[in-house]
């Protein structure tokens, strides 16, 4: 699987890697991130 | 999942199409990771969101695969994930995930 022109939902977790974080690495690859979520379980 | 992360994501998929859409995961265990990849790909195993019965069948990886990080920058990689390496047990993630592919696929 291409990352490149893929459409990314990017969907980390607080106590592992965060959305944000997943966002970052996967533009790298030439990916467009259309939803960045971080969940978190408390 | 959480509930309004459901709606979100089904209206993602709504608005950008199934066919290029691929969710990549940072959960930190197997369990929850194969939890959110069951959520995305065959829909709310719990019937507790809106996903429930809703299978997107969207291709579902986690970031310390690979398969994907092989395809992003390495000096990046290894800034925001390289701590994380050493304490998650990346092939357990991998067979959790390798289960929800096979059945949905």
């Amino acid at each position: 699987m291409e990352l490149k022109g893929k459409k990314v939902i990017a969907l980390g977790e607080r106590d592992g890697v965060p959305g944000t974080a997943i966002a970052e690495l996967v533009k790298t690859a030439g990916a467009d991130v259309v939803l960045t979520l971080t969940q978190c379980y408390v | 999942m959480d509930l309004d992360d459901q709606s979100l994501i089904m209206r993602a998929a709504e608005e950008h199409g199934k066919e290029q859409l691929v969710v990549v995961l940072g959960q930190p265990d197997p369990d929850s990771a194969e939890l959110a990849a069951e959520t995305v790909h065959n829909g709310d195993p719990t019937y507790a969101g809106p996903l429930a019965g809703v299978s997107l069948g969207l291709p579902v990886y986690h970031i310390l695969e690979d398969e994907i990080q092989a395809q992003v920058d390495p000096a990046k990689y290894e800034a925001e994930i390289g701590p994380m390496t050493l304490t998650l047990d990346k092939e357990k993630i991998r067979e959790g995930l390798d289960r929800v592919r096979a059945a949905g696929a």
